[in-house]
């Protein structure tokens, strides 16, 4: 029980602002301003905790430049049910859990303004955050949806008690929404679960999926590649007194294969091996249909309508407009992102097969979204909607980047170009994350003074708040996707892989930073530009505060860092996203070593340029 | 062989009551004693002095104690399946399980009624006796294994029901709630013994193995193909239909749930947590006993004495279709194309017909409780809807665990352990909801959920709590209410089929239409501002105490359900077999 323990360390730091929210809440009746220094200092705290992962040498770290899971544990939960506490983080999640933890902060600095029954507000504002980082920590499909589902109630109230006048109806709107997409999502796990099967998969396998330890060997280039030392790892782990050990000898000592019994699982590196080495989710569900083609499509919707994409993002808008403005940070910076990491981190490597048929689908959902919310962007009076439509457009290229299967035959398998989608996709979310909270919060600065957000009364405030508008335009070219600001790298990364899967919708994609650029630039113009500032409450307009300098510029100067040095951010993403491009590329070849992507390129002159490339290389000595 | 005469008759039958079947049958002797002593005490001079309440408890406590098993939950493991009573009721873990249910319930629901005051000093006595009484007919709904029993076990609970309905003298609403309750109880009554002679006259028997057996016998594909068999068939039907309008009465699945609404708005709100919990319990656990005992033959050992001995003879001469136990067990691969699975054997229609039936009506069930509930505003009458949504929520567990019997009996009994695990988990849910709204009522004197209004700011303690329980009955994690939801789900899925797809669809959506009405009362409490007309509202410690005895579970078990689920699943490791 110490510290250096991933377990201890790790539990920590997810149930530490829930413990904290307990504690609040049987605290005897405190000054206002204590309930907003203790959870500050909370989210400080689990914050400096995830900076201690990168304290590299100590017992607890996280190493850029290894693809694996790091800090793996794994503890019965319930065993009757065969649910596991099961956490690690990878490059994909550990980004997204700094990320949390940084907003957080943040958000509850931004959360001074807020005077309504704080107490309340404290203890739900933490147990959101326990939500939030235990979702991007989970890797039991069940804890998973806990986590997932631990943050609607608290972000219901939320909403629904410190909103704006329409709040009941925002909140129970997204509660509706999300709640039923979280109900498919159940669907969906039931319908892996009950397909699922440890037995049948290898030694090297099951320590892919963290179920057996294989000893740490000298040669980490070799670590996994050892099959003697897995099967020994795996003869050990059946010595071994845990229950689940046991249920496999059970079930293995079984000779005939049909007679034999399943042993389901809920562990999401597990099934991801399934997925992608057996044929187990391939059964026939519905309708002529495979078991991973609905799961797929069921997961895909829920994770979709938190992303949220066209046409299920109606919630958005109304959220987050009614929302106050640390919880429309929270909302658009840490809460849309689960949507993305579901799809990456669930639904393809689950579900490969599904995944290579509906790519297309997928990217256009990603690429539609863009468009209609750029265009529903532009079409906005009141300045919080506006930014929300900005969100819908922004996370359209979450999901076209994960979506772009162009490891196709055609191309010979190259998953090069599939790599900088997803890589794409995974720097938007963080960069969307700082840009749109940043966004969110330049937008509630001035909400806080003048009392209104309509774009057409707005106008001079460079003159009354030279620093706040310097900072805010700043923010919304990151948003804007300058380069030198954090949106591009993504953006460009993902326009330019879709070109390879399809003309039409790399066209369009990138047709979408002009409108882009429309929206945003003429929202700066009508705010912050201007001879005068005419609106209402003019002489509310005072300077900003230390308070909200201290907010908005790490925000902005992270906008710059990753917008010049990406490499700070790639050099933690990129092994995990590549290895599992790399893996989803391999499945291709052995599953689909004929099929071509036809629909997103006809002419075939991508594959004949590749093809002419990989002749040119293969003959040259 | 001995010859039989009147004497060895006489001596085998009170050796079999009094060393075979009373020992089982303790708890409810408690429970007996208990009634006639509260009954007579006060007859003997001093007596009055003795508060009810104390009788009540410590019968009701003495009776939970006996009720546990002498060797420890693990016993359960290899408990046999015992027939007593010469075949009247069955004693097996299901029973033990659920008569500890019931008999936990009505210690908490005595000290509710102390606590809230509806039993005072001169009604206790009748109050107590009722309660007490409705739980021994319950218990015997849970174990009947005869169609006697069954309509004895429904009448011994429906009728002080009836009356505790009405037990607030001069309240108009009350009185009427009770005559509702009773012309409607009595009409379905009648028709269920109609249905209930009806299956009787065709199987020759009314002991539901022996029955089991009759109808394997009558080998209904056979039946089918020719005029006169149909007609058999139809009066089975018929009969089977009409025993399920008693049940379903109980159960209040649509449509037998117009009197459910409007008792439960008449009645007070202590004596709606008894309906809602302890006669939905023992009534779910009938219809799983009727749907396994018609549906599956464990016939083999039952006592000779009551056997109908010509139907054996017949039944065993014919080889082929004498169904025995294990060839019905044995996992049978389903036809595919099969749209519900319920596997092989000569009762395999009867399944099918019960599995079809229940899940129809399960999936109204729920759907309607929870679009009706909707539009409530007394908090009782939207309990009373969400009770029947979640009546329906568990009857699918039945209609999974008698599809699956017939192919898988582990899965099946996952089942019957994930019904178990409602029934176990909704008792906190509905008892704490029905105890606020009680204790709420002491305080304010309304049961309207706009009355409710900010009760947050004044009672947090009981805002929050019913928040906690609002959000449990919806089926969120990580409260409670969510796991047995899981269970079911799983049961359905590994069910299989379209019909159970469709189930399963219907009833994860069903979680996502509950949500609106629920969290509207959450919002009222803890949103809006309070209504003017209500002064502060606290509750007192003891029912602060006790509200927070009882909702605690929910967010324990919440996050660890794992020993309850262990419970559960001992109490049902020897069914089926």
């Amino acid at each position: 029980m110490t510290l250096s323990d991933p377990k201890v360390y790790l539990s920590l730091l997810v149930f530490l602002p829930a413990v904290a929210a307990l504690v609040l809440a049987i605290l005897p009746r405190l000054a206002d301003e204590s309930y907003k220094w203790i959870s500050l200092a909370v989210t400080i705290f689990v914050f400096v905790l995830t900076l201690g992962f990168f304290r590299s040498g100590g017992a607890v770290d996280f190493e850029a430049g290894v693809a694996q899971m790091q800090n793996l544990f794994n503890v019965d939960w319930i065993p009757s049910f065969g649910i596991q506490y099961f956490m690690a983080l990878d490059g994909i999640s550990f980004p997204l859990v700094v990320l949390t933890a940084f907003l957080s902060v943040l958000a509850m600095g931004a959360s001074w303004p807020i005077n309504k029954h704080v107490k309340g507000y404290c203890i739900l504002f933490l147990l959101l955050e326990t939500g939030m980082l235990g979702v991007f920590m989970a890797l039991d499909f069940f804890l998973f949806y806990v986590f997932w589902e631990v943050m609607l109630l608290p972000m219901y109230f939320l909403i629904g008690v410190w909103g704006g006048p329409r709040r009941e109806y925002a909140a129970i709107k997204f509660f509706l929404y999300t709640l039923v997409g979280s109900v498919l999502m159940l669907i969906a796990i039931l319908m892996l679960y009950f397909n699922s099967d440890l037995t049948r998969l290898d030694a090297q396998q099951l320590a892919e999926a963290g179920i057996i330890k294989v000893a740490e060997s000298a040669n980490a280039e070799n670590k996994f590649t050892d099959d003697a030392k897995a099967e020994s790892a795996l003869a050990d782990w059946l010595k071994s007194d845990s229950p689940l050990a046991k249920r496999y000898a059970e079930i293995t000592k079984e000779a005939d294969p049909t007679q034999r019994k399943q042993l389901h699982t809920f562990n999401i590196l597990a099934l991801q091996q399934m997925g992608q080495h057996t044929d187990l989710f391939d059964g026939d569900a519905l309708w002529g249909k495979s078991v991973q083609w609905w799961a797929f499509l069921l997961l895909f919707i829920g994770f979709v309508i938190k992303v949220p994409s066209v046409p299920l993002h109606t919630w958005l808008p109304d959220a987050h407009v009614e929302a106050p403005t640390p919880i429309s940070m929270i909302l658009a910076g840490i809460l849309l992102k689960m949507g993305g990491y579901g799809i990456i981190r669930i639904c393809y490597p689950i579900c490969p097969d599904a995944g290579y048929d509906m790519a297309y689908f997928v990217c256009f959902i990603g690429v539609f979204s863009m468009v209609y919310g750029a265009f529903a962007a532009l079409a906005q009076k009141d300045f919080k909607r506006l930014v929300a439509y900005s969100s819908v457009s922004h996370m359209g290229y979450v999901v076209l980047g994960m979506g772009v299967w162009s490891a196709v035959a055609d191309t010979g398998f190259n998953p090069d170009y599939w790599k900088m989608g997803a890589n794409g996709a995974m720097f938007q979310m963080i960069a969307h994350g700082i840009s749109s909270a940043g966004m969110f919060f330049m937008v509630g600065v001035v909400y806080d003074r003048v009392h209104h957000r309509d774009l057409d009364k707005f106008g001079g405030l460079f003159a009354k708040m030279p620093v706040y508008s310097g900072l805010a335009v700043g923010i919304f070219f990151a948003g804007l996707g300058l380069p030198g600001l954090c949106g591009f790298i993504g953006e460009v990364f993902v326009v330019l892989s879709v070109w390879k899967y399809s003309y039409a919708l790399a066209v369009i994609s990138a047709a979408v930073v002009i409108l882009t650029a429309g929206y945003i630039l003429w929202a700066i113009q009508r705010v912050y530009l201007g001879a005068e500032y005419k609106g209402p409450h003019g002489e509310a307009l005072t300077p900003i505060t230390m308070r909200e300098l201290s907010i908005g510029v790490p925000l902005l100067v992270l906008a710059i860092v990753f917008g010049v040095y990406p490499k700070a951010l790639l050099d933690y993403m990129q092994p995990s996203v590549d290895m599992q491009i790399d893996r989803l590329a391999a499945w291709t070849e052995i599953n689909h070593p004929g099929g071509s992507n036809k629909l997103g390129n006809e002419n075939g002159q991508v594959a004949d340029a590749w093809r002419q490339k990989i002749n040119a290389l293969q003959s040259s000595p | 062989m001995e010859p039989v005469t009147l004497q060895t008759t006489v001596n085998n039958l009170v050796d079999n009551t009094l060393y075979e079947s009373l020992p089982y049958f303790r708890p409810e002797l408690a429970l007996c004693g208990t009634i006639v002593l509260m009954l007579l005490v006060r007859v003997f001079k001093g007596g009055e002095l003795i508060p009810p309440f104390f009788i009540a408890l410590l019968g009701s406590i003495t009776a939970l104690i006996v009720a546990f098993p002498a060797e420890g939950f693990e016993s359960w493991m290899d408990m046999q399946r015992e027939e007593i009573f010469t075949g009247m009721l069955v004693y097996d873990s299901l029973t033990a399980f659920i008569r500890i249910f019931l008999l936990s319930f009505a210690v908490l629901f005595v000290i509710l009624s102390q606590l809230t005051g509806i039993a005072d000093a001169r009604d206790g006595q009748d109050y107590y006796a009722l309660v007490l009484g409705a739980t021994l007919g319950m218990c015997i709904m849970a174990s009947a294994n005869h169609m006697m029993m069954l309509f004895m076990g429904v009448e011994m609970a429906s009728v002080p029901s009836y009356v505790l309905a009405g037990i607030v003298k001069g309240r108009q609403r009350s009185s009427e709630a009770a005559l509702k309750y009773v012309i409607y109880g009595a009409g379905t009554a009648g028709v269920m013994l109609y249905g209930i002679s009806l299956l009787c006259g065709v199987l020759g028997a009314a002991h539901l193995p022996t029955m089991a057996t009759n109808l394997a016998a009558l080998d209904i594909p056979q039946l089918l193909t020719n005029a006169e068999g149909r007609l058999t068939v139809m009066v089975l039907v018929l009969g089977g239909l009409m025993l399920g309008v008693g049940l379903a009465f109980k159960l209040s699945a649509v449509p037998f749930h117009f009197w459910c609404p409007d008792v439960f708005e008449g009645a007070s709100a202590e004596v709606d947590a008894f309906l809602s919990v302890a006669s939905k319990a023992a009534a779910l656990v009938l219809l799983l006993r009727v749907g396994a005992g018609f549906g599956l033959t464990t016939a083999e050992d039952s006592i000779a004495a009551v056997v109908d001995h010509s139907a054996v003879i017949a039944a065993a001469s014919d080889e082929s279709t004498t169904p025995l136990q294990h060839a019905v067990l044995t996992a049978q691969t389903s036809v595919s194309g099969d749209s519900t699975p319920v596997g092989g054997g000569p009762l395999s229609p009867v399944r099918r017909f019960f599995v079809v039936v229940v899940s129809i009506m399960a999936i109204v069930t729920c759907t309607f409780g929870n679009l009706a509930a909707y539009g409530q505003t007394n908090i009782k009458r939207m309990l009373a809807y969400s009770t029947i949504a979640h009546a329906g929520f568990m009857m699918m567990a039945i209609a999974a665990a008698i599809a699956l019997a017939g192919r898988d009996v582990v899965e099946a009994r996952t089942a019957v352990s994930a019904l178990l695990l409602y029934i176990a988990l909704y008792l906190f849910m509905n008892l704490s909801a029905f105890a606020i709204v009680a204790f709420l009522r002491n305080e304010m004197h309304s049961e309207e959920i706009a009355d409710y209004g900010g009760l947050i700011r004044t009672s947090p303690l009981a805002a929050v709590m019913m928040t906690a329980v609002l959000v449990s009955l919806i089926g969120l994690p990580p409260l409670a209410g969510f796991w047995p939801k899981l269970r079911v789900l799983q049961s359905l899925y590994s069910a299989g089929g379209p019909l159970m797809t469709f189930v399963l669809v219907a009833a994860a959506f069903n979680t996502a239409i509950a949500l609106v009405y629920y969290l509207r009362v959450a919002k009222v409490m803890c949103i809006d501002p309070e209504p003017d007309t209500r002064g502060a509202v606290s509750l007192g410690f003891l029912p602060a105490a006790f509200v927070f005895v009882v909702s605690v579970p929910v967010l324990i078990f919440g996050i660890l359900p794992g020993s309850l689920a262990n419970l559960t699943d001992l109490a049902v490791s020897q069914l089926f077999s």
